[in-house]
């Protein structure tokens, strides 16, 4: 019989993640961001953290537990994000002050860069080109190549020590369901990480719940989870207030 | 000399919208095109891998686990489909997007145009812009004609750090629609009450209107 998979709270899920790890966070705006396991992070001593997600987060209100406390906390050397400065040129990202005084490192990466490496690195797959940021500041230096007349810019794999993601129903596998923009980023950042740590919404279902045909992450990617409780025990999506 | 508001040119720029287009609205100005009454039976996709939204959500009919690129609550049309971030991409990238609408900073006569970093900043926020910007079909622009000290944001050449190079194809501002055209802009079509004279007193390129410009229909 295997071991269960089903760990009893947050802290017991991520206990032992070494200093110097890179873990990958899912989520787009509030869907699907592992919000409790990322909080019980802020507890847990780990230093040296490059930390992978879309944004560090914090522009938007309520605050959420974010990659941003974590750098706030001094236990990350560097993120790799779609967004290490606001959209809005008057919002200020509270990573950004860390990034500007030099205290934390940052990788740049377009959006959907972001989401093929680590699609990459889970199939494995070392590197790809794309036509993203061709002609950039981001492409100064580096490798590019031509293709049919067009030029592609040189991507590395970006593999995961950890993935923490959050979804919407699981079974006692661990495969798992996520609910419409939950999605997002979380399957890729599973199939790129070494040990997968999922956030589930329900309680966890039976092996056989689901119909195979119908699981979004396999159960062999996921390693251990967490069911959310109810608010205020459990973080859930907030609605934002609203932005002129 | 004010011209069109956000909304009318968010307006201006929904009705060039055709049947059948992919369609990905940037944050901001362009999220307005979705309010925009037009006949082209078209398909929103949003950045985070939901395909064929519809309308904003009504307020306390928010679906928590769903949202556009902005964050953004939106509802779902009978036809919608969500994939992954990847596949999401693989969508854009593969250039199946007819338009991505985006607003900018700068855009250049010579179709280049900035929207991720602000001059002197060490950070930026690219989110799918750049994968968007090479990759669609057509990138339309929305942006205030100038900057709230009167300097032009439509230039010969942008200052700061492009997005992408010689990818833009149509511009609203609210002085007008205007088409890059290499050491200068075409206007298409020029918003009521504002003169000739006036878009070219606050453009940083020459300014030639195209045959056949009309006068925008607010």
């Amino acid at each position: 019989m295997a071991r269960s998979k089903v760990y009893p709270g947050f802290a017991e899920a991520i206990h032992g993640i070494e200093d110097g790890s890179t873990i990958g966070f899912g989520g787009f705006a509030m869907p699907g961001v592992p919000f409790n396991l990322m909080k019980a992070l802020q507890s847990s001593g780990a230093k040296g953290l490059t930390c992978v997600a879309n944004t560090t987060g914090g522009a938007g209100q309520p605050r959420m537990p974010d990659i941003g406390h974590l750098v706030e906390l001094g236990m990350v050397s560097k993120v790799i994000c779609a967004f290490t400065a606001a959209t809005r040129a008057s919002d200020q990202l509270p990573f950004t002050k860390y990034y500007e005084s030099g205290e934390v490192e940052a990788e740049l990466v377009p959006q959907g860069t972001l989401a093929e490496r680590m699609r990459a690195a889970g199939a494995g797959i070392p590197a790809f080109y794309t036509p993203t940021a061709v002609g950039t500041e981001l492409a100064a230096g580096r490798e590019t190549r031509v293709f049919a007349g067009r030029e592609y810019l040189l991507e590395p794999a970006l593999p995961l020590d950890y993935a923490f993601i959050r979804a919407h129903r699981a079974d006692a596998s661990g495969n798992l369901r996520f609910r419409r923009s939950q999605r997002n980023f979380n399957p890729i950042m599973a199939m790129a990480a070494r040990v997968v740590i999922a956030e589930v919404e329900n309680d966890i279902e039976p092996a056989g719940a689901f119909d195979p045909d119908d699981i979004h992450l396999a159960g062999i990617f996921v390693h251990r989870m967490v069911v959310i409780p109810p608010a205020p025990d459990g973080l859930w999506p907030q609605l934002r207030e609203p932005r002129a | 000399m004010s011209g069109l508001t956000r909304q009318q040119m968010a307006d201006a720029i929904a009705r060039r919208f055709e049947d059948d287009w992919i369609v990905n609205l940037g944050v901001g100005i362009p999220t307005m095109c979705s309010n925009t009454a037009i006949t082209a039976d078209i398909i929103y996709h949003s950045e985070n891998g939901v395909i064929g939204y519809g309308p904003m959500a009504a307020p306390g009919h928010e679906d928590m686990h769903l949202v556009n690129a902005g964050g953004q609550h939106v509802t779902l049309k009978p036809e919608a489909a969500v994939v992954h971030h990847a596949d999401s991409f693989a969508i854009i990238r593969s250039g199946k997007i007819d338009v991505t609408v985006m607003g900018a900073y700068e855009v250049a006569s010579n179709g280049d145009f900035a929207n991720w970093k602000i001059a002197g900043a060490k950070g930026g926020g690219i989110g799918g812009a750049m994968d968007l910007a090479a990759c669609a079909k057509r990138v339309f622009i929305i942006l205030e004609h100038t900057q709230r000290n009167g300097a032009p944001r439509l230039l010969r050449q942008c200052a700061l750090p492009v997005t992408a190079r010689g990818v833009v194809k149509l511009i609203a501002t609210n002085l007008g629609l205007f088409e890059p055209a290499g050491d200068h802009f075409n206007l298409v079509a020029i918003a009521p009450g504002v003169t000739l004279d006036e878009v070219r007193a606050a453009t940083g390129a020459p300014v030639e209107p195209a045959p056949g410009m009309t006068e925008i229909v607010p």
